[in-house]
C-alpha cells in the first residue's frame, strides 16, 4: 500500500487557498442528501456536527457520555493558540506554523501544520461570536498569555478553563441544532465498530450504554473524533472514559495507525500519591509563566523548600536553557523533571517530583495577581494536596497528557478506509512527535470548523447514488460480531476486576514505553503485555449482564482494546530507532542527553495496517517532505 | 500512609421502575489520602471479587470540570465543601463515620440505576435556547467586538456551570433556576448574545416547566452547594429577562 497525502501543489502559503478555490462542492440541494455520522462530541466532533448540519448535511452524532458537553476536551486548562499578533510581538502566521514543526520535532506534516496556523484566527472569531468569554483587558481588548515552546503571546483563554468554555461554545452550537432538528443525538451511545460496505466506510455498530441494546447505523461518510489513548497508560489526566476503542475497531478494519509511539508527557502534574489512584490531575502549563521550575542542588534534601536558601537550590530549566527557560517545550521539561528526580534529588514522598515556585512572582506582582490568572489551579491543588500554593511551592512531576499518534489521514482528514474520516486528537497531522502547548484546541476546532466543511466535497461527490441501508448484510455481519465479543467478555466469569488489569497494563507502559525507552525494556513489555492479555481473557470478573448499565463491560471492552493496542505501540517504540519529541530512545541521544534523531533514515511517518489476530501488523511509510523549513536541530538553549 | 474505615449507606436500585433501598457496607482500611470515588472503586472492586455486583455510578474527569458525578452524601448534593463528588476527599471525614449515599432526588431526573440519574432534561432546556446562533466562518475579526473585563469576567463567572444538576437536586422545590440562569446571564451579558435575549429567556423557562421543574423561592440552596461557584444574582437576572421577554410578547412587541 502507498500512502497517498494528497497535498496540494504550489508553494505552502497558496496550498490552502488553491485547495478551496479547487475543492468539489456539493450543492445545498444534495447536501441534504448525505448523511454524515460523526462519533463523539469535544471539540473536534462537537464543532463538526454542528458546521456541517449548518451547512445542510443530515447528521447524526453519537457519544458515549450521558451528555455532548461532558466529552474530555472539556478539561482543557490554559488555553488556545492563534497567531492574530494582537500583541505586536511579532507573531504570524509563518511563525506559529514554524514553532509547531519544530516543537513537534520535525516529524508533522508541513502542509497540515501550515493550514492549522492559517485558519487559527478565525477560530477566535468564531469562538467569541458564540460568546465563549476569553479573556479582556480594561478596555475590552482580548489578552494573551505565553505558552511553552514559544517567545511570543498569543494564546487566548478563559481563566483556567480554557477547554470548558470553548467546548461550550461548540456544544451550544450543536445544540441549537439539534433543537432544530438538523442533527439527530444519540448519548449513552459507544461505537464498538465499523461497518464496511465494498471498503468504504458506511456505518457504525453502537451499544446503547443504559439499555445494553446493539443497534447499527448507516451513513454515506463516517467521522471519528474520538480522541487520543493516553489511558492505555491507566494512569493518566485523561477522564476515566477515554479510551482508543473506536480507532482501534477502525484499525482492525483497515485503517492504518500512525506513529502510535509519539505520545505527550506533560511536566506539570500533582504526583503519583499511592497506587488506589484513579488519574492524575494537570496544573496547566500556563503555571509555567509565573512559576519557577527546581530542585534542590544536594541529593535526598529532606528540608522544607522554605528552609532551603536560594544557593543550593537548581533551577534547572533557567540553567539548561536559558532562551526558553521555564517555558521550555513539554518533552524536554518532563524529561529534565525525570533526569533530576533519578540523580536522587526528587521531592516529596518517593522522591518523584519537582518544586514549581511562585514566591518571586508573588513578591514581583501581588498574590493579588497570582489569585486572578491562576486561581481555580491553586485551588484544586490545595484541594487534593491538602497544600497552599501560595504559602509554599507546588510538587509537580509529568503525567501522560497527550497522544500524538492516531489514524493515519491525508489532506482532507480521510483514513486509508474511504469514506472514514479522523479529526482532532484521534488522527496523527498536526504535532509530529511532540504538541506544543495550547495547541489541541486549535486543532480540534480547525478540523470541525474549517477543515473538514471543506474537505469532505472531496469524498461524498463521488458517492452519488451509492446510498447503503442497515438491512445490508455488512451490517448484520458486524453487528453480530459485537454480540459475539460482548458475550464472550460476559462468558469469562473470573474474579478480577477490570481495574486490575488495566492498572497492570499502565504499569508495564509507563515504565517500559514512557519517558525513556530501550529495546530491551520493549521487547520486554511487549512478552508482558501479551501474558497479561492471556490473563484478561481467563480471569476477568464482570458482574451483571449485557442488558442494563454494566460499568464493569463498558470497561473491560476498553481494557481489552488497550490489552492489544499497547502492544501496538511498542512495536512502534520498538521500530522508530532514534529519539524525536516524546519518544526518547536511550540508546539514541546526545552527549547532554537531549534526544537524537537520525533524519536520514526516520523523517517518515509510520503508519501500521492490521494483518489479522496473531499477524505482525505491516508498516507503511509515508516520507515527509520538508520544502518549507529546513530540518534542524531543535535547540532551546 | 494511614487508613480509614467508614460505615457506608449506599443506594442501590436496579431501574426507575425498580424500588431502591440502601446496602450497608463495611468500608475498612480506606487510604486516607484518596478521593471519595476512589473510595467507592476500592469497594465497588472489593464487592466484584466477592462476585457480587458493583454500585454504579457515574464519573469521567474527575477533576471537578465535567459534570458527568453527581451523588447526595450525608444529604447534601456533591457532598461537603466546594466542587463536584469526585472533588471530595476521605480526608474531609472522622475515621469511623456513617457515610450514606444516595441518587439526585429530582422528578426530572428520572432514576436510571443506583447513583445515576438521567439529567437529559438540561440538555433539552439549552437546545430551547441556550446558544447564540451564528453562521461558521461569518464572525468579524475577534478584536471588533469590545468587551469591558468586568463584564466579561462576570460572563464567565456565569458560564463557569459545568451542568452538573445539583442546584435542582439541593432545591426544595426541584429548581434549576441557577443552571438556565447561568446560561441566559452569560449571553445576556455579552454583546454578542442581545439579538435572542428575549426569545433566549422565554424559550429556555418554558421549557424547563415543561420538564417537570419548579420555580425559584429564594432558598439559596443552590447557590451553597454549585461546585462552580455560580452566584444566585444569576437568577435574579433570569427573571428580570424572562419577565421581559414574556412582556414583549405579550404585547407583540418586536424582539
Amino acid at each position: 500500500m502507498i500512502l497517498d497525502a494528497k497535498i496540494p501543489e504550489g508553494p505552502i502559503e497558496k496550498k490552502w487557498t488553491s485547495f478551496k478555490n479547487n475543492a468539489k462542492l456539493i450543492s445545498p440541494a444534495n447536501k441534504r442528501k448525505f448523511k454524515v455520522i460523526v462519533v463523539g462530541t469535544g471539540l473536534a466532533g462537537s464543532s463538526a456536527s454542528a458546521t456541517l448540519a449548518k451547512l445542510g448535511y443530515q447528521v447524526e452524532t453519537f457519544c458515549f457520555h450521558d451528555s455532548a458537553r461532558r466529552a474530555h476536551s472539556i478539561a482543557a486548562q490554559g488555553g488556545i493558540n492563534a497567531a492574530k499578533n494582537y500583541q505586536n510581538d511579532g507573531d504570524s502566521v509563518w511563525r506559529l506554523f514554524y514553532d509547531t514543526i519544530k516543537g513537534g520535532d520535525f516529524r508533522a506534516r508541513e502542509a497540515n501544520v501550515y493550514r492549522l496556523a492559517e485558519v487559527s484566527g478565525t477560530i477566535i472569531d468564531e469562538c467569541v461570536s458564540q460568546g465563549v468569554p476569553f479573556a479582556r483587558e480594561y478596555g475590552g481588548e482580548l489578552t494573551n498569555r505565553s505558552f511553552g515552546g514559544a517567545q511570543v503571546s498569543r494564546t487566548f483563554y478563559a481563566k483556567g478553563q480554557t477547554g470548558q468554555q470553548l467546548l461550550l461554545g461548540a456544544y451550544s452550537a450543536l445544540s441549537a441544532q439539534i433543537g432544530l432538528g438538523r442533527i439527530k443525538m444519540h448519548e449513552n451511545s459507544e461505537m464498538l465498530d465499523l461497518v464496511l460496505v465494498d471498503g468504504h466506510a458506511k456505518g457504525i455498530v453502537v451499544r446503547d450504554l443504559v439499555t445494553g441494546e446493539i443497534t447499527t447505523h448507516a451513513a454515506d461518510t463516517v467521522l471519528l473524533c474520538t480522541g487520543g489513548y493516553s489511558n492505555v497508560y491507566y494512569l493518566s489526566t485523561n477522564a476515566r472514559g477515554s479510551n482508543v476503542t473506536a480507532t482501534w475497531r477502525a484499525y482492525k478494519r483497515g485503517a492504518a495507525f500512525a506513529n502510535p509511539c509519539y505520545t505527550q508527557i506533560h511536566p506539570t502534574c500533582i504526583p503519583v500519591a499511592g497506587d488506589y489512584q484513579s488519574k492524575l490531575t494537570l496544573m496547566s502549563e500556563s503555571l509555567r509563566n509565573d512559576g519557577r521550575v527546581w530542585v534542590p542542588k544536594k541529593q535526598g534534601d529532606t528540608r522544607l523548600p522554605q528552609e532551603i536558601p536560594e544557593e543550593e537550590r537548581d533551577y534547572y530549566l533557567e540553567r539548561k536553557y536559558p532562551s526558553y527557560g521555564n517555558l521550555a517545550p513539554r518533552d524536554i521539561a518532563s524529561r529534565s523533571a525525570k533526569e533530576v528526580c533519578d540523580e536522587g534529588r526528587g521531592v516529596g514522598p518517593g522522591g518523584l517530583g519537582v518544586y514549581l515556585d511562585f514566591s518571586a512572582a508573588i513578591a514581583r506582582l501581588g498574590e493579588k495577581t497570582i489569585r486572578e490568572r491562576y486561581g481555580n489551579l491553586f485551588e484544586m491543588y490545595q484541594n487534593i494536596t491538602g497544600e497552599s500554593a501560595y504559602e509554599r511551592p507546588m510538587r509537580i512531576y509529568p503525567a501522560v497528557h497527550y497522544t500524538m499518534g492516531g489514524l493515519w489521514v491525508d489532506y482532507n482528514l480521510m483514513s486509508t478506509i474511504p469514506g472514514l474520516h479522523v479529526l482532532g486528537e484521534a488522527n496523527f497531522s498536526d504535532h509530529g512527535a511532540n504538541r506544543l502547548g495550547a495547541s489541541a484546541l486549535m486543532q480540534g476546532l480547525s478540523d470541525g470548523y474549517f477543515v473538514i466543511p471543506n474537505t469532505l466535497g472531496e469524498y461524498l461527490s463521488t458517492q452519488f447514488g451509492k446510498k447503503v441501508s442497515t438491512d445490508m448484510p455488512e451490517f448484520k455481519k458486524t453487528e453480530e460480531e459485537v454480540r459475539a465479543r460482548v458475550e464472550k467478555l460476559l462468558a469469562v466469569k473470573g474474579n478480577v476486576p477490570v481495574d486490575e488489569f488495566h492498572r497492570q497494563l499502565g504499569l508495564i507502559i509507563w515504565d517500559e514505553c514512557g519517558m525513556a525507552r530501550s529495546e530491551e525494556g520493549l521487547k520486554k513489555a511487549i512478552t508482558d503485555i501479551r501474558a497479561l492479555r492471556e490473563r484478561f481473557w481467563k480471569e476477568v470478573a464482570i458482574p451483571g449482564t449485557g442488558k442494563e448499565l454494566n460499568q464493569s463491560l463498558e470497561r473491560a471492552g476498553r481494557v481489552a482494546d488497550f490489552l492489544e493496542f499497547g502492544e501496538l505501540m511498542c512495536i512502534d517504540a520498538l521500530t522508530r530507532e532514534e529519539s524525536c519529541g516524546g519518544h526518547f530512545r536511550i540508546e539514541h541521544q546526545t552527549p547532554e542527553g537531549e534526544a537524537l534523531r537520525h533524519d536520514d533514515k526516520f523523517a517518515e511517518v509510520y503508519a501500521w495496517m492490521f494483518q489479522g489476530e496473531g499477524s505482525q501488523p505491516e508498516l507503511v511509510r509515508e516520507p515527509l517532505h520538508y520544502e518549507a523549513v529546513h530540518l534542524a536541530t531543535r535547540s532551546y538553549k | 500512609m494511614s487508613t480509614m474505615n467508614f460505615h457506608l449507606r449506599l443506594w442501590k436500585q436496579k431501574s426507575a421502575a425498580d424500588k431502591g433501598e440502601f446496602i450497608k457496607i463495611h468500608a475498612t482500611e480506606i487510604p486516607s489520602e484518596c478521593s471519595f470515588l476512589e473510595m467507592l472503586d476500592i469497594v465497588n472492586n472489593r464487592l466484584t471479587r466477592e462476585g457480587k455486583e458493583p454500585v454504579s455510578f457515574a464519573s469521567d474527569c474527575r477533576e471537578g470540570i465535567c459534570g458527568t458525578c453527581h451523588m447526595v452524601i450525608n444529604g447534601v448534593p456533591q457532598g461537603p465543601g466546594r466542587g463536584a463528588a469526585c472533588q471530595v476527599y476521605m480526608r474531609k471525614f472522622e475515621n469511623g463515620q456513617t457515610i450514606t449515599v444516595e441518587p439526585f432526588r429530582v422528578g426530572a431526573f428520572p432514576i436510571v440505576k443506583d447513583l445515576v440519574v438521567n439529567r437529559s432534561a438540561y440538555d433539552r432546556i439549552i437546545r430551547s435556547g441556550g446558544f447564540i446562533s451564528e453562521h461558521t466562518g461569518g464572525a468579524p475579526d475577534a478584536s471588533t467586538t469590545l468587551i469591558p473585563k468586568p463584564v466579561a469576567d462576570a460572563a464567565m463567572d456565569a458560564a463557569a456551570c459545568i451542568g452538573c444538576g445539583a442546584c435542582a437536586a439541593a432545591c426544595p422545590n426541584s429548581s434549576p433556576m441557577l443552571f438556565v440562569g447561568a446560561k441566559v446571564t452569560h449571553l445576556g451579558l455579552l454583546p454578542q448574545g442581545q439579538a435572542e435575549r428575549k426569545s433566549r429567556a422565554r424559550n429556555m423557562v418554558r421549557t424547563m416547566q415543561e420538564e417537570g421543574f419548579g420555580n425559584c423561592s429564594n432558598y439559596y440552596a443552590c447557590e451553597a452547594v454549585c461546585p462552580a461557584n455560580v452566584p444566585a444574582s444569576v437568577i435574579a437576572m433570569l427573571n428580570r429577562e424572562y419577565i421581559r421577554g414574556e412582556v414583549s410578547e405579550s404585547v407583540g412587541a418586536i424582539d
